[in-house]
């Protein structure tokens, strides 16, 4: 569906070159929902830009559907980006329209007949829950509430793949929850394929199958959502990661605790989560587990558990006990020094 | 009640004529000015650097004309572009002689205050048009001058007042007007009513048009 392959774009800024986006590659299959991650001035924006070519890719090709767009005469370009709807952070919006009419009049320019347009913005206004809001004018509304405008606006050109650009980022936390909700609902009910780009984590873990890291124009990382939250390779991620669930203990009570056995991360997913492992494994050998921290993450597609224990016992009993917990599928991190 | 009798009898039909002088100078080249500084507004907008339609040369020898033509005063202006005006219009005196000069005065104001309002319109809500496959001649009518609206309103509304300023130093070439009579009458031959009349209904019509200018940007307002 959408595919960027080796994405570069530079550009030229007073200070000299800026390598905005370096060498990317992404492939959203139908009725996907991907996320790149990243902190302010990774590339993001650039390279979500480059998807419906507001912003011309240096190198490399995006194709959209199997079309190579960017080779596309403008004409042809029009027509392939009725295609893409886009939302962003600052909602960009018509100040002087009504709801109403910010759903409309796209859709005239576009060249629909009236019927249709009157059909498509009652549709979709419905399915944002902002019919009686029709009449008000953006600034009677509350930043959730342009933010769904924005989403029936992009939703009534009938698109097949849907942009986001930090579309969360100006709204607090429960009207955070309640657009991604909308996300998926519109992604499930809809079929709308989705690429999102953020720099909040619980977004990704909401909403997305898959997940990439960027950094400095780089995807330094890149996985499906339980993997990468199971198993995240790269320090940003980890980062990233520690801002939803806490994963560190401080250095200092780890080397106090090692004195008497392992400090370790158990990660749960899927079947193994299940079975009463943490029990049995204090039955089975002689080690006593401590539980120090624990937390659950609900991704789009499972659950995750992550425990950090201190495993007291001799060593090779803890290492016996370890090697149980691995064969039965439990993820396994020693936190020696530091992670 | 007599003096003001006898003030209306004799002055009434002379001021009257004047208003419509004004009101014919003023409108007129209002028309044309817009004509001209509202393609000219949206022309340097478009064509600056990073725009749609980004063109180096086109927006600096626009912005270069608007500049140089804002710097001559329009009393200097009025004389200076004699023969230009002879050319266009086949005359330089009368009402006629003087919208030349007036449009070439006000033009490039107005095309300042185009560039002004538009630019205060955020480029995103552009972003997004174009993000969904609208034509950009959709986009300058649909998103660019519809937000700008209030802004232009009011600038036009400023364009008028200088304009009716203008107006007043177009007696020099014999064009009439409220400004030529309070000139000619209230201060070559002392006539002090006439003068006190003639400031007065350049304030009142100064006063309306910013009124309604004001009051109809705010409609069109909506934030
Ligand atoms: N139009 C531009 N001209 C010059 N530099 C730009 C432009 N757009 C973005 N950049 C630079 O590219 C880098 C990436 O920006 P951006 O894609 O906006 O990052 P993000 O969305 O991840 O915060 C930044 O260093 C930014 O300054
Ligand atoms: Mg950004």
């Amino acid at each position: 569906m959408i595919v960027l392959e080796n994405i570069s774009k530079e550009f030229n800024s007073k200070s000299g070159k800026v390598k905005a986006v370096n060498n990317v590659n992404i492939h959203v299959k139908k009725g996907e929902i991907h996320g790149v991650i990243g902190y302010s001035g990774a590339g993001k924006s650039t390279l979500i830009r480059c998807v419906n070519l507001l912003e011309r890719p240096t190198e490399g090709k995006v194709y959209i559907n199997g079309v190579e767009t960017t080779s596309l005469p403008l004409p042809k370009l029009r027509e392939a980006r009725n295609k893409i709807g886009m939302i962003f952070q600052g909602f960009n919006l018509l100040k002087t329209a009504t709801v109403y009419d910010n759903i409309a009049i796209p859709l005239k320019l576009l060249g629909y007949n009236k019927a249709e347009v009157q059909n498509r913005a009652e549709k979709y206004l419905e399915i944002v829950g902002l019919t009686d809001k029709h009449k008000n004018y953006p600034n009677q509304l509350s930043g959730g509430q342009k933010q769904r405008v924005a989403i029936a606006r992009a939703l009534a050109q009938e698109p097949e793949i849907l942009l986001s650009d930090e579309a969360t980022s100006a709204l607090d936390p429960e009207t955070t929850d309640s657009i991604l909700d909308l996300l998926l609902k519109i992604n499930r009910d809809l079929g709308i394929t989705i690429l999102l780009i953020t720099h909040e984590m619980n977004v990704i873990q909401k909403i997305c199958d898959h997940v990439y890291v960027m950094e400095n124009g780089y995807v330094v990382e890149q996985n499906n959502a339980i993997q990468l939250f199971t198993k995240p390779t790269h320090p940003t991620s980890k980062k990233f990661l520690n801002t939803i669930s806490q994963r560190n203990l401080s250095p200092a009570l780890i080397s106090q605790l090692h004195v008497t056995g392992s400090v370790t991360r158990l990660t749960f997913v899927g079947e193994s989560a299940g079975k009463p492992l943490l029990a049995g494994v204090s039955k089975k050998f002689n080690v006593q587990p401590n539980i120090l921290t624990a937390n659950i993450i609900e991704l789009k597609n499972g659950i995750i558990g992550n425990i950090v224990i201190h495993l007291m016992g001799e060593k090779d009993q803890v290492n016996a006990a370890l090697q149980f917990l691995d064969e039965n599928g439990v993820g396994i991190e020693n936190l020696e020094g530091q992670s | 009640m007599s003096r003001l009798e006898q003030f209306t009898d004799q002055w009434l039909p002379i001021i009257g004529k004047s208003v419509i002088e004004t009101f014919q100078m003023v409108g007129i080249s209002l028309f044309f000015s817009v004509l001209i500084g509202i393609p000219l507004g949206i022309l340097i907008v478009l064509t600056r650097p990073g725009q749609t339609l980004q063109n180096k040369f086109l927006y600096q020898l626009s912005n270069l004309v608007i500049n140089i033509v804002r710097s001559i005063p329009f009393i200097i202006l009025l004389f200076f572009i004699l023969p230009f005006t002879r050319y266009i219009v086949g005359t330089t005196i009368g009402v006629k002689g003087v919208i030349v000069p007036l449009v070439i005065y006000t033009a490039p104001y107005i095309a300042r205050l185009m560039e002004s309002a538009l630019l205060e319109v955020e480029n995103g809500v552009v972003e997004a048009y174009t993000a969904m496959g609208i034509k950009t001649r959709s986009i300058i009518w649909h998103v660019l001058l519809r937000e700008a609206r209030p802004s232009i309103i009011l600038g036009l509304t400023i364009s008028t007042v200088s304009l009716i300023g203008a107006t007043a130093m177009a007696g020099m070439v014999g064009a009439g007007g409220l400004g030529d009579l309070a000139y000619r009458f209230g201060h070559l031959r002392y006539e002090v009513d006439v003068m006190y009349a003639t400031v007065f209904i350049l304030i009142v019509l100064v006063q309306s048009i910013q009124s309604i200018g004001n009051r109809l940007a705010a409609r069109l307002k909506k934030d």
